[in-house]
């Protein structure tokens, strides 16, 4: 589904973050990616959704045969790509109902189909927000405006079951939840999986991954994927930390 | 004897009709006239919007017709009140049955009353213009303790190029009566045509008035309004003033707040693009004590447009436990946009609450991402941004056919959808 070759970006002021780095994953597949502060996670996630402000100066992303990188954020959306953000932006004024009506009508759009019926879209913004216990409330409300941290975060997770992604990244969603958050959220998410969509799990911590079992678990360090394993990998980096990793590595 | 014109105001005025019949507020204004000049941005109340270039072309007063039907407000089921380049059109306007409302031509209001409550008001050159050469208007009285049943459309046109129109009104809120006045601003092959509209009033003791003012003339004519009103105690007034339309606009409004227990709000949006310059001037004057206010404003500028916000509250000594709220915002959507915005307080009593703030800015760059991320076009991120910003001052029409035509509007103007 993605294919990741020997990606090189950097920042628009010419500081390069990703260094050559390669990924590939396949449909019904989880893969977390984990690594230390400044490693270039969040900024794997941003070139990928198609932020502003990077440069990819090398390198290829194939993503269910359209190149990733020659399209625009939205179209990325709408090819199937979904990032769950770190942060999710405050927007005033904005309803979370009406900006993801807005949304999926877009995506309709460009995928040649007809608009969904204003029953069943809120048939399913019920169902979706049920999915991450999420107050009906919520959902109307303006987009993120004065929601809790967790609440932000199952906003995000709220959206995903809507859009119903192909590839959905999630950028550190379990930095600032509370347990029972996390097991909501990462319930929600298990639900969402299935044999036909991936999700790139980008954590700092283990602890997401008990709840969201990984298929693959990669370490990014200095801008490259430096080691592969599986879950049990997330385990191991837990317990000694990043740097052995760098030893076995010099070894 | 021949006059020598040396003066610009009355070069200004020179070739406009003599009036008729000459009353004492037409006269007062005409004398007036002859030792005023037009501000210049050396004067503090036009720090920000320049007029020079208009004041010196000619205009004429003609009586012309209009297509109204290109302006009524679908489904809006109101008196409608028709001028055309200041000329009341009576063949025109629609009155429906209404036992709460007279309509009557301004030259019936009684100037004795009149005076009176105008007393101690501010005027400036081109509210005395209007005054001194006024073409026609209407005076409504809603009368003591009747709702109006149904709104009072004052529906203006501007017809052709050069033409000035000198529309003036009076309304007059009964003791405990109610009512709606929607007043819109239109134009046709008016280029270089000019808007001087005066729009006064009365609110007297628990009485009620809102006024929802839509002024979308062509980009090519000039538009300065001067609305004035007063309030008694337990009145309320409340305006919402929406300005898309005019080259240069200058919306002049005053409250004086003459008894306790008012409330008294304006709120305005305006979206301008192209070489547009839209100035709000504002002044809410409260006099007596236990009174509240609020004031809200919101510029979308593009373009090479021009906002200025000047919005005063004067709190009197005597007036206290005032408690007075304002706010002008704006979101510049170009590099070559710009807004002036100088929200002031003059606080003479002491036991007052008090709140003034402003704000110009962009767009917020990870909202429009966070939008297109979920499969936005960055077109309608900006656009949902931009409704989500300005949408609660244009909630505040509740008026729901008048809503509806300002939608529609917004759709077909700026592509905007609400």
């Amino acid at each position: 589904m993605l294919t990741i070759k020997n990606l090189h970006a950097s920042v628009e002021e010419g500081q390069e973050i990703l260094k050559g780095l390669n990924l590939e994953v396949k449909a019904g597949e989880v893969h977390a990616i984990m690594g230390p502060n400044g490693s270039g996670k969040s900024t794997l996630a941003s070139v990928l959704a198609g932020k502003d402000g990077y440069e990819v100066t090398e390198g290829s992303v194939d993503f269910d045969g359209v190149d990733l990188l020659d399209l625009e954020a939205e179209d990325r959306a709408k090819e199937g790509m979904f990032l769950a953000f770190q942060y999710p932006v405050e927007i005033p004024g904005v309803s979370n109902v009406n900006f993801l009506r807005t949304a999926m009508n877009e995506i309709r759009e460009y995928r040649n189909e007809d608009k969904m019926s204003a029953k069943d879209f809120l048939a399913k913004v019920k169902e979706a927000s049920n999915l991450v216990e999420l107050d009906n409330k919520l959902a109307s409300r303006a987009v993120n405006v004065g929601f809790s941290g967790g609440e932000k975060k199952r906003n995000e997770i709220f959206q995903m079951a809507m859009l119903e992604p192909k590839l959905a990244i999630l950028d550190e969603t379990d930095s600032g939840l509370d347990i029972d958050a996390l097991r909501i959220v990462s319930e929600g998410v298990n639900k969402l999986r299935s044999k036909d969509n991936a999700v790139i799990l980008i954590t700092h911590y283990q602890r997401l991954l008990e709840y969201i079992k990984p298929d693959f678990v990669h370490v990014l360090s200095a801008g490259k994927i430096i080691k592969t394993g599986g879950k049990e990998l997330a385990l191991e980096l837990e317990e000694k930390g990043y740097d052995w990793i760098n030893e076995e590595i010099a070894q | 004897m021949e006059l020598v014109l040396d003066n610009k105001v009355l070069e200004f005025v020179s070739d406009f009709k003599k009036p008729e019949t000459i009353s004492k507020v037409r006269k007062q204004a005409l004398d007036a006239l002859n030792g005023m000049d037009f501000p210049t941005t050396r004067v503090e109340d036009w720090k920000y919007t320049r007029v020079g270039k208009y004041v010196k072309k000619k205009y004429k007063q003609v009586q012309a017709t209009a297509n109204v039907e290109d302006y009524t407000i679908a489904d809006l089921n109101a008196h409608q009140l028709v001028f055309v380049n200041g000329y009341y059109d009576e063949s025109l306007s629609t009155i429906k049955e209404d036992d709460a409302i007279s309509v009557h031509k301004i030259e019936e209001l009684d100037e004795e009353y009149y005076s009176d409550i105008v007393d101690g008001t501010s005027e400036n050159v081109f509210s005395l213009i209007n005054k001194a050469y006024q073409t026609g208007g209407v005076f409504i009285q809603v009368k003591k303790n009747k709702k109006a049943n149904f709104p009072i459309h004052f529906l203006h046109v501007l017809e052709g190029e050069e033409v000035i129109a000198n529309a003036r009104h009076f309304v007059h809120m009964e003791t405990g009566s109610k009512a709606e006045v929607v007043a819109t601003y239109h134009s046709n092959n008016s280029e270089n045509s000019f808007t001087n509209v005066v729009l006064e009033g009365h609110v007297e003791s628990n009485a009620s008035l809102t006024i929802n003012k839509l002024q979308s003339e062509a980009k090519n004519v000039f538009h300065i309004s001067n609305e004035l009103f007063v309030q008694d105690e337990s009145s309320n007034f409340l305006i919402n003033t929406i300005t898309t339309g005019a080259l240069m606009t200058r919306n002049g409004l005053e409250v004086i707040v003459e008894g306790e227990n008012c409330h008294t709000e304006m709120n305005g949006a305006y979206l301008g693009t192209e070489k547009q310059h839209m100035d709000n001037h504002t002044l809410i004057d409260q006099l007596y004590s236990n009174c509240t206010s609020s004031e809200s404003y919101k510029g979308v500028m593009d373009g090479k447009s021009v906002g200025v916000f000047n919005g005063k509250v004067i709190v009197r000594q005597d007036a206290q436990k005032i408690a007075a709220y304002q706010s002008n915002k704006n979101i510049l959507l170009s590099k070559t946009a710009s807004v002036n915005s100088k929200p002031e307080l003059e606080i003479y009593a002491d036991d007052v609450r008090c709140s003034h703030g402003s704000t110009i800015g962009e767009l917020d760059e990870d909202a429009i991402f966070y939008l297109r991320a979920r499969g936005i076009s960055a077109a309608s991120a900006k656009q949902l941004l931009v409704a989500g910003f300005i949408g609660d001052v244009l909630d505040k029409v509740e008026n729901e056919a008048l809503r509806t035509n300002i939608d529609e509007l917004f759709l077909n103007d700026f592509g905007w959808k609400f």
